[in-house]
């Protein structure tokens, strides 16, 4: 994908999400909203708190485990150091925030716990992929001019797995924002502090501007991330 | 210096037996001089380049550079002296073509300058435009391309000591040409000590010093181009080297080296016809080139037209309509003679002065003597 084709991509992506805004301001009514501007400003960061932090965690710890699995000697033993990260996968996220909710206790430490495992997959498992993917004539020719082993990863194999790497990256940030609102359930704020009371109450301005902010967070990040991808992976990687 | 001695690579096929892809190898490249390997696919050529800078390690046998053991020495110390030209062109897609030349002298610390200065040197070696290609990506040039930008990558830290796998395989007929043209050059210059793999008899022909003919992991001749082709060893070789292989040694001589193996025998415009034909009847010639007074050829007179004729050679003159160049070999000279339907050529040098002659006689008589004449670095051994 070019620059120009990149480009407008994102701004189609924008201009849908500032008409779906616009269509809400104009259904609800700016007045109700206004009401509403305190815990829409207050729970935004809360929500984007949980997101970072987890997603920081799972990155710190996902991005160096696949880069370890996908090492020759590590490949053995790949597929069942897999079966480790799946965990925050195969149980559904409900069941997880509970779990950590009875380990960790209640609050913003085990909806994070929970997040981080749920994000953690997609990241460990298309590192992996990304790099064991990559041609043997690739590292073939890297190890015949002799470079060193760490050379090899920094400069060869890292920048061409990026795209299949940040894909990942990209699936692990929607499926964090998607399940952060569950973390209302066990007493951290989120955007889920609109949805759920939303729900019980029968409150559709509640329960839609949870769900829009939620989805705009979704968005917003993941064009940044594409981005920051965009802009760190070479030409000649696409 | 590279020696293998009894090397063997075993590889476990799928169904548990063992075979031998490389199979007692003992070969000697000595410095400076150009090795080709020679054979059917899947003889084991790669397998054997492989083992030299321990891609792969030998099963048994040794490899010595320059009389040390490659054994004992680490394989990134190793590999960042010789220069490895891998069949599969293995550029980096990440990098631009100025990195990609740069990374072997980047990892030992050549500064930036010197490494830009050298990367659009060995470009227009390879008769690329550096302002065109340095900054574009692999994917973003053709497959022989690539390939020029892989064999320039090997040269480009000046390791003594060269591998290439197939190097010119993905490149045209001109370009290749071409390429092993310059390959020639530079190797004249700086001697390095390489190895080359080649399906291409004539390629072989053309840059090896040396030939090894591979058959199923086994040398089975390993001598200078002329001898393969003069004395096969059995009738693997002889079918390899293509049944066409007499003529093909006329690939090993230049009419350059017949011209000046000659006594330079010539007449100018106001020689009498008499002298002239004096001349040719002392040295049993049939004709005799007249050149002007820088040397320059105009036209010839025949023995039987100079034969008791009055006058001189400017009267009897026959103009030529071909002449040959001393860098080109006897196979292109033979094509030209018949192509004109000639007898005999003459050969100018560089400056256009005639230098001797080439004739079918000559041809013939070298074909039939099976000496090996070849070119003169070949004699110096
Ligand atoms: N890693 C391996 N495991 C098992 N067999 C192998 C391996 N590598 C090569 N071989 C086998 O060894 C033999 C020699 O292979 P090699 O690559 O050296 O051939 P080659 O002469 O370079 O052929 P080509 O001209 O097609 O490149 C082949 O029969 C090949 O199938
Ligand atoms: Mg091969």
């Amino acid at each position: 994908m070019n620059n120009r084709a990149f480009l407008k991509r994102i701004s189609i992506g924008l201009i849908l999400a500032a008409a779906a805004i616009a269509a809400l301001v104009y259904g609800i009514g700016p007045a109700e909203i206004a009401q509403y501007r305190e815990d829409l400003v207050y729970l935004g960061q809360q929500h984007l708190y949980l997101v970072g932090v987890s997603m920081t965690l799972a990155l710190v710890v996902g991005l160096p485990s696949g880069v370890l699995l996908s090492r020759p000697w590590a490949r053995r033993y790949a597929e069942h150091g897999m079966q480790v990260f799946n965990i925050g996968n195969t149980l559904p996220p409900m069941a997880v925030l509970a779990l950590a909710m009875v380990v960790v206790g209640i609050g913003d430490k085990p909806a994070i716990v929970a997040l981080f495992l749920a994000s953690l997959l997609p990241i460990v498992r298309n590192t992996y992929a990304g790099l064991s993917g990559l041609s043997p004539t690739l590292i073939e020719a890297a190890n015949a001019i002799g470079m060193t082993p760490r050379q090899r990863l920094w400069r060869v194999e890292l920048p061409n797995a990026l795209p299949v790497i940040l894909s990942g990256v990209r699936i692990a940030l929607a499926i964090n924002v998607g399940t952060a609102p569950l973390a209302f359930l066990i007493g951290a704020s989120s955007y889920g502090e609109l949805i759920f009371p939303g729900i019980y109450l029968n409150n559709h301005t509640a329960l839609l501007l949870g769900a829009v902010g939620t989805a705009a967070i979704a968005l917003v990040l993941d064009v940044l991330v594409a981005s920051l991808g965009k802009f760190m992976s070479p030409r000649g990687v696409a | 210096m590279i020696e293998l001695k009894n090397l063997t690579k075993q590889f476990i096929q799928k169904n548990g037996q063992s075979f031998n892809a490389v199979n007692d190898v003992n070969l000697v490249v000595p410095e400076g001089e150009i090795c080709v390997l020679l054979g059917p696919s899947g003889c084991g050529k790669t397998t054997t380049m492989k083992m030299i800078n321990r891609l792969i390690e030998p099963s048994s046998g040794q490899v010595l550079i320059n009389g040390e053991d490659t054994a004992g020495i680490d394989t990134v110390t190793l590999r960042r002296n010789i220069g490895y030209v891998i069949q599969q062109i293995g550029l980096f897609p990440n990098m631009t073509i100025e990195d990609n030349i740069m990374v072997v002298p980047r990892m030992l610390g050549w500064d930036r300058k010197r490494c830009r200065e050298r990367a659009r040197e060995l470009m227009s070696m390879v008769a690329l435009d550096p302002d065109r290609f340095l900054h574009r990506y692999p994917k973003e040039m053709s497959g022989g391309q690539q390939q020029r930008i892989g064999v320039i990558r090997a040269l480009a830290a000046d390791a003594p000591v060269l591998l290439m796998d197939e190097p010119f395989g993905a490149v045209d007929p001109i370009n290749r040409e071409q390429i092993q043209n310059e390959f020639q050059l530079m190797q004249r210059q700086l001697g390095k000590t390489v190895m080359l793999v080649s399906h291409d008899i004539d390629e072989a022909i053309k840059l090896g010093d040396r030939i090894a003919v591979f058959r199923q992991g086994r040398i089975v001749q390993c001598a200078g181009a002329d001898e393969i082709l003069a004395k096969p060893a059995d009738e693997f070789v002889a079918s390899f080297v293509g049944h066409d292989r007499t003529l093909k040694r006329l690939l090993l001589v230049q009419a350059g080296d017949v011209a000046d193996a000659q006594e330079t025998q010539t007449a100018t415009l106001d020689t009498p016809l008499s002298h002239a034909f004096g001349v040719m009847d002392d040295n049993d010639a049939r004709y005799l080139a007249v050149v002007d007074r820088e040397g320059k050829p105009l036209g010839y007179v025949q023995r039987k037209d100079a034969k008791g004729a009055e006058g001189t050679c400017a009267d009897k003159l026959k103009p030529f309509s071909a002449t040959s160049k001393p860098d080109e070999n006897l196979r292109v000279v033979l094509s030209r003679l018949y192509e004109h339907n000639l007898t005999w050529m003459p050969v100018l040098d560089a400056d256009g002065r005639y230098n001797g002659e080439v004739s079918q006689d000559y041809i013939a008589s070298f074909l039939n003597s099976g000496k090996t004449h070849g070119r003169q670095r070949m004699a110096l051994k």
